[in-house]
């Protein structure tokens, strides 16, 4: 696959078209009918979570978010293909691969409401918090993987970055580190081509994204992001090579980010709307729904039946979790070392007793 | 027991938790092979092979960086960074994720690694060489600052900053790697992290200091001693947590605080003790508490260093003034 898809020939892998048409069939990934629609209904579950959060901020009941909108395919795609025991480093626009590692909707709900407690990622296995410093994570994925690989542990770490990210050092140390090393590790970019304003093209002069990997000494494909089996072939193509041969690998997604960089953001200000429209062709889950429905597996009536349960789930959930969740005094002292200094512990005793004099005085 | 200087005995430290830990691991520029530009880690790669004693890339950043990562997948890494001024490319994984993993996963994710970090000034060295920043690391949530100033101690900190789940700078004294030979138990002992050790009790003034500067208030307290003044002198050991217990008890006991310090004077380590003295033992105070540290200024190149670095004569004179106010 890395042979036929070299960066240096810019050649993008993709499995189906804008019609959900198969137009590469050696590539398309071994899946039963039956996983093809858990993909399509992981998607919907995403993109629906996604609206309603947004829904959820503009009602002032969430913070700031970043959106997913039109790039589900690529984190639901890792997701299916990552194993039990793979690390997720996930830069922050990942909803597909957080829930698919066991991140509740719930946990998700208290991140964005301002928790710390969204990231215990209780029931998780090997993921890491979603990491705002753009690229750092990066290198928690290569130093990962240099610990599976000394511990002999057979796992593979997949760290995620956007478009804007490539241009940070931390993104070139870490696939330097990880090529010298040679450590199971697959670094993803969301080329979403923007970094909140900026576009892509004024990030690099790079042919594309996936090309960097050579300058390291490491695998590189360029993916179609949109095309969730392209993103399923790719991840597991790069899964097996990684964890067998140990070696790093880079994989570029190219999407579009359909929805503001993060509720704060205008994207209205920055690009036109032809440029909307003409990504809207390429938008996954319309592309995997043609393609279901050809194969008669999904209609519109299953489409909106589902659409409702979920949104009723969702809501459901939210509404819980607003009501439960707490932020005690104690939290903001508990956690900031694993074992607290005891001026800390004066800090907190220093604040309940005003506290106390606060209460008294009323 | 045996003579042991700073470098051997963090040396016979890292060989130690290499030997009965499989999940520790050192690496750096120059840590491997050559075993350190210092030699701090000569012989260790040979011993326990290049899996675990290794050169890295030549990037601060990806060091901490990727350190994070083996820290939270299970490992114990021992990082370096050759010289104290190099840090600074690893500035964001350190204020962004080491000191904040552990509070941002609600405790889900330890991050036990260590950064040995050569620190301070007196070696007639290039720019970036000379630099002394607890205190921009002690001022970080979620890190804890440790300075040893003896063999003994370098070594019983180190190894006590190894088994610490919480991450930790190791500060060594590099002006003294080699100034001081002690005898120094071969076997494993630690020096608990947050401890400062009371060096000498005295009764007229409380002397607080650590790292490279213990030698030249010791040097001050013979001229002190002469004079007829009686000098309680404190080992801070590690800078935060700070032992304000120890340190307080002391200043309560002299009526008198100087703090000695190689760091730039605003905003530093003195600073903290000034406010403790003022915080906790204001009322038993018979003079103004006292800083003695470089100026606020970058360090100068060799040829004015002189100018820059405390002498004991510098430490006396503030010594008796404080005495005799």
């Amino acid at each position: 696959m890395f042979d036929q898809f070299d960066p240096a020939d810019n050649k993008m892998l993709q499995v189906i078209d804008n019609d959900g048409k198969v137009i590469a069939k050696e590539w398309m990934p071994q899946l039963t009918d039956e996983e093809m629609v858990k993909l399509y209904k992981d998607m919907l579950f995403v993109r629906t979570l996604d609206f309603m959060i947004v829904s959820y901020q503009r009602q002032g009941r969430v913070y700031t978010y970043p959106p997913n909108y039109g790039q589900e395919a690529i984190s639901v795609a890792a997701g299916a293909v990552m194993r039990h025991d793979d690390w997720l480093v996930p830069a922050f626009r990942e909803l597909g691969a957080y829930l698919a590692k066991g991140m509740s909707v719930k946990e998700i709900f208290m991140f964005n409401m301002g928790f710390e407690e969204g990231l215990r990622l209780k029931e998780t296995h090997h993921m890491l918090p979603m990491s705002v410093p753009i690229a750092s994570q990066l290198l928690h994925a290569a130093g990962i993987a240099y610990a599976a690989k000394y511990l002999k542990k057979d796992e593979v770490a997949f760290g995620f970055v956007g478009d804007g990210g490539t241009s940070e050092g931390d993104f070139h140390e870490a696939l330097n580190f990880a090529g010298v090393w040679k450590v199971p590790v697959i670094f993803v970019v969301q080329n979403n081509q923007y970094a909140i304003s900026v576009p892509v093209k004024m990030q690099t002069a790079s042919l594309n994204m996936a090309i960097k990997s050579k300058a390291y000494g490491i695998k590189g494909i360029k993916v179609d992001g949109n095309d969730i089996f392209a993103m399923v072939a790719a991840f597991r193509f790069a899964q097996e090579y990684a964890r067998k041969e140990s070696q790093a690998v880079l994989i570029e997604a190219v999407t579009y980010r359909k929805g503001a960089h993060t509720t704060s953001d205008d994207p209205t200000k920055y690009r036109t709307t032809d440029e909307e429209k003409e990504w809207d062709l390429k938008d996954p889950l319309r592309r995997m729904k043609l393609f279901l429905e050809q194969k008669n597996l999904w209609t519109n009536a299953e489409e909106e039946r589902i659409s409702e349960e979920y949104k009723k789930e969702i809501d459901r959930q939210f509404v819980e979790t607003e009501e439960t969740v707490q932020y005690p005094l104690e939290d903001v002292f508990k956690y900031t070392y694993a074992e607290m200094p005891q001026d800390l512990r004066d800090q907190q005793i220093e604040h309940e007793k005003f506290l106390q004099w606060k209460t008294a005085r009323k | 027991m045996k003579a042991m200087n700073i470098v051997s005995a963090i040396n016979d430290a890292l060989d130690i938790k290499l030997s009965e830990d499989k999940n520790v691991v050192v690496y750096g520029e120059d840590v491997g092979f050559e075993g350190g530009v210092f030699r701090v880690t000569e012989g260790l790669q040979k011993k326990y092979g290049v899996e675990r004693v290794f050169d890295s890339p030549l990037a601060e950043s990806g060091i901490v960086g990727t350190a994070v990562g083996m820290a939270v997948a299970g490992l114990r890494p021992v990082v370096e960074m050759q010289f104290c001024g190099f840090i600074y490319p690893a500035f964001n994984q350190i204020i962004s994720h080491v000191s904040r993993m552990h509070n941002r996963s609600r405790g889900r994710h330890k991050v036990p690694m260590v950064i040995r970090l050569p620190y301070g000034g007196g070696i007639n060295a290039l720019e970036h060489h000379s630099e002394s920043m607890e205190s921009i690391f002690a001022h970080i949530p979620g890190l804890k600052v440790v300075v040893p100033s003896t063999p003994h101690d370098a070594k019983g900190l180190l190894i006590s900053a190894i088994e610490s789940d919480d991450p930790i700078l190791f500060l060594e004294p590099k002006r003294i790697y080699r100034a001081i030979k002690q005898e120094v138990s071969e076997e494993k002992f630690s020096v608990p992290i947050g401890k400062a050790k009371v060096l000498a009790q005295g009764t007229d003034v409380t002397v607080v200091a650590y790292g490279a500067m213990i030698r030249e208030v010791q040097k001050a307290m013979v001229m002190a001693k002469e004079a007829g003044y009686s000098v309680e002198l404190i080992d801070l050991r590690t800078i935060y947590p700070l032992d304000k217990e120890t340190v307080t008890a002391s200043i309560k006991k002299t009526g008198r605080i100087i703090f000695v310090g190689e760091e730039p004077r605003s905003f530093g380590v003195g600073s903290e003790i000034m406010a403790l003295a003022n915080e906790e033992a204001f009322l038993h105070l018979e003079a103004p508490p006292k800083r003695v540290t470089a100026f606020d200024v970058i360090v100068p190149y060799p040829r004015g260093e002189h100018h820059y670095m405390i002498t004991p004569e510098k430490i006396f004179y503030e010594i008796e003034r404080t005495i005799k106010f």
